[in-house]
């Protein structure tokens, strides 16, 4: 069940092209331990611009 | 053998559910067929063709490491569960023109329309987002244009960016097009759509600087706003002051339209584009997840007949013969160009393994197809006289609604005056008469279910209000988020000739291309709204003309690396479609341009008023000279758009052949894919 409601979060902030942070931490551990990896505001702004920002080709009719 | 028995007996079902459907006549029809009949023919596709495609067309390889594997970053490359990327998907690609379209076409009866999405999306629709995603996957993630370019050459991928563009440009102004026509002299309505420009802003102030990156904390606070801005709608829309401030005639609401998009985009997206795309998103899912069970538990009986008179043209909503005109009309529903921007967009970037790309690929673009069903459901359980009196132009039913009964009835359709009357007051509407564009149409089916299901009759106005605003949200949200798009695609073509407009460090090329393309959109918009047949009628089989010819555009894409992957063979997996595609959208260009007749086509449209003003006669509706020569004008630039369009398909079409016919010469494969690099083992 809570499995169920971790994927059903997740899913809903994927719609907003929100992606996980916890993923993106685990990422930067494994593969670059040698750079700080950006907080969790920074995050959340890096990828409100890059939805956002108009050069992902918009949204659809 | 066993394993299919399941499959064998859905199908079943499925064409005993589309034979009730297609041979009852004379008594009413449950909706519930419609949908019973869809949902198998889906499933049994789902389970068999996309499978076919994946496995001997594509041969799909999930032993293949994808781009989120090879370049994962935690950022745009995230392998992400499959469930979760489906909604992302479908969240991205589900729009307001499979509401519109479906709604629109329902002019002809409900089954042409039902026939064509259910046949369209499993063998073209579905095709196209699935094969889109599958080349883009192989390719790092690449974008259309990029993905043209190099399978098809330089030339090939410019003049699709063109296509693009142009398209993008008319989507935006059907779209804001569609908001005008809902939000023209609804007090109630605009002053909801308007309260949530500061509700967004607030919500924007929150994720910025109270609590960052709490998207469902702020989108519930959002919800809560948006509730209380539509209850007290109505005491605004009633009350002597306030009412009149917020009733806007279409012209005005056209030019508040033209400056919000110039002002919106180029606000920080955290402001006002980013929350409330939070409340569009969650409200449009919501709203189709109701909609769908709303259908289900009511079981609504379809009123509409299931072929009218009009399936042979002239109908009033739109011109022009079922073929080719429903299949341009339908749009989104059954094939849309526009995914394959979003199949080349995130979404490959995201996707984990190739095992996923038919449920990705294949699925989502099914469920946009179930709900283009669930709207031409809903236009079709309303009383037709009540259909026709929304969606037929002033031009030809008058504007009260003595002269709209007596017309809509001459039509075949018995409507009374009260009833007229009756429906505009139970949703709470001045009126309801000619408010075409399908927004307002499907508000009244959303709110005749949703009542049926929650609050009875005295909740229709609030449901009305709702889907208004459903519908208003996620086409501002998209006039905000395509003005941001149509700049930079603008600003790569000018690059082409002046190098240093890519500049994205100096505030003028951003300012220059942002007002162009604004011009663009704002161009079209006004011209529809000063159309006195309604703008509806013109613009939205340009836009069906556009978004039909990009599909085919990325249908030939498939066919092109089909080819040089020497999987020729199977190539008629993406031909078939494209044929059809081009045959519908060649000959409706060529119609549009061409036909003799003036509800057709533009140049014979323009040539009779042409004519006409030589004699220094004035022709309905124009009421003045200059009048007559807007109207010239407009008609002029129409065939001059719909001839581009002609001649970006063609020259793709061109690119396609050449590559094909080259690619058959050579004996090994020359499709340019990333090479295949094997999942790490974990």
């Amino acid at each position: 069940m809570s499995l169920f409601l971790h994927r059903l979060r997740q899913m809903a902030r994927m719609m907003v092209g929100m992606p996980d942070y916890d993923a993106y931490l685990r990422h930067m551990a494994e593969h670059h331990p040698e750079r700080a990896p950006m907080d969790r505001i920074a995050f959340f702004r890096e990828r409100q611009e890059a939805r956002y920002g108009g050069k992902n080709g918009g949204k659809c009719c | 053998m066993t394993r299919h028995i399941p499959w064998i007996l859905i199908a079943i079902v499925g064409a005993a559910a589309l034979s009730v459907v297609a041979v009852s006549r004379g008594e009413a029809v449950n909706a519930l067929w419609i949908v019973v009949a869809a949902v198998s023919s889906f499933l049994v596709a789902y389970r068999y063709y996309a499978l076919y495609i994946a496995r001997t067309v594509m041969r799909l390889d999930p032993s293949r490491a994808t781009p989120a594997i090879r370049r994962a970053d935690g950022l745009d490359y995230v392998a992400t569960d499959r469930t979760v990327l489906f909604g992302h998907h479908f969240a991205a690609i589900a729009g307001a023109g499979p509401l519109v379209g479906p709604v629109l076409a329902a002019q002809m009866g409900y089954l042409p329309g039902t026939l064509w999405i259910i046949a369209g999306v499993v063998l073209a629709g579905a095709v196209q987002d699935f094969m889109v995603l599958f080349i883009s996957m192989r390719r790092d993630g690449k974008s259309l244009g990029e993905l043209i370019r190099m399978e098809m050459g330089q030339v090939a991928g410019t003049i699709a960016l063109f296509g693009a563009f142009m398209i993008m440009i008319i989507i935006l102004a059907v779209l804001a097009l569609i908001v005008v026509k809902a939000l023209a002299e609804s007090p109630w309505g605009m002053f909801t759509v308007a309260a949530t420009v500061p509700l967004a802003m607030v919500m924007g102030a929150y994720t910025r600087w109270i609590r960052p990156g709490r998207i469902g904390e702020v989108s519930l606070l959002g919800l809560v706003g948006l509730l209380a801005a539509i209850i007290y709608g109505q005491s605004i829309s009633l009350s002597p002051v306030w009412g009149p401030i917020f009733t806007f005639t279409p012209l005005q609401l056209c030019w508040i339209l033209i400056g919000y998009g110039a002002v919106a985009s180029v606000l920080p997206v955290w402001l006002l584009l980013a929350p409330r795309d939070y409340l569009s998103t969650f409200l449009k899912i919501g709203a189709i997840a109701a909609l769908a069970i709303g259908i289900v538990i009511m079981a609504p009986p379809l009123k509409m007949h299931a072929v009218t008179q009009f399936a042979n043209g002239n109908g009033p909503v739109w011109s022009g013969g079922l073929f080719p005109f429903l299949f341009i009309t339908i749009a989104c529903g059954a094939v849309s160009g526009f995914h394959a921007l979003i199949a080349s967009g995130t979404t490959p970037k995201l996707i984990a393994s190739e095992a996923h790309a038919p449920m990705i690929g294949y699925g989502a673009m099914l469920m946009e197809a179930f709900v283009a069903i669930m709207a031409l459901v809903g236009a079709s359980i309303l009383d037709p006289g009540v259909y026709f009196t929304m969606n037929s132009p002033a031009a030809v039913i008058g504007k009260d609604a003595a002269s709209a009964a007596a017309a809509v009835t001459a039509m075949g359709f018995p409507v009374t005056p009260d009833l007229i009357l009756q429906t505009a007051k139970d949703v709470g509407e001045h009126s309801i008469i000619s408010r075409a564009g399908g927004a307002p149409t499907l508000a009244v089916a959303m709110a005749e279910i949703f009542s049926h299901v929650v609050g009875g009759p005295a909740m229709k106005a609030f449901w009305y209000h709702f889907a208004i605003l459903f519908e208003a949200l996620f086409i501002l949200t998209a006039v905000d988020a395509g003005t941001r798009a149509g700049r930079f695609m603008l600003q790569d073509l000018i690059a082409l000739a002046v190098p240093s407009f890519k500049e994205t460090k100096s505030m003028a090329p951003g300012i220059v291309a942002t007002a162009l393309t604004v011009a663009a959109w704002g161009f079209f918009l006004y011209q529809g709204v000063t159309d006195p047949l309604g703008g509806v009628n013109t613009l939205w089989p340009v836009f069906g003309i556009s978004n039909q010819m990009l599909a085919a555009m990325a249908l030939m894409l498939g066919t092109a690396v089909l080819f040089r992957m020497k999987q020729d063979r199977f190539a008629w997996v993406t031909m078939i479609p494209t044929a059809w595609l081009l045959i519908c959208t060649l000959s409706a260009g060529f119609l549009k341009l061409f036909s003799a007749d003036i509800a057709v086509g533009f140049l014979a449209h323009a040539a009779k008023f042409s004519t006409a003003a030589a004699q220094g006669e004035v022709l309905a509706p124009a009421k003045s000279m200059a009048e007559m020569e807007a109207i010239i004008f407009n008609d002029r630039v129409d065939a001059g758009l719909v001839a581009i369009f002609l001649f970006v398909v063609l020259a793709v079409l061109f690119f396609t052949v050449r590559t094909c016919l080259a690619a058959r010469k050579v004996a090994a494969p020359t499709a340019r894919e990333i090479p295949a690099q094997l999942v790490p083992a974990e």
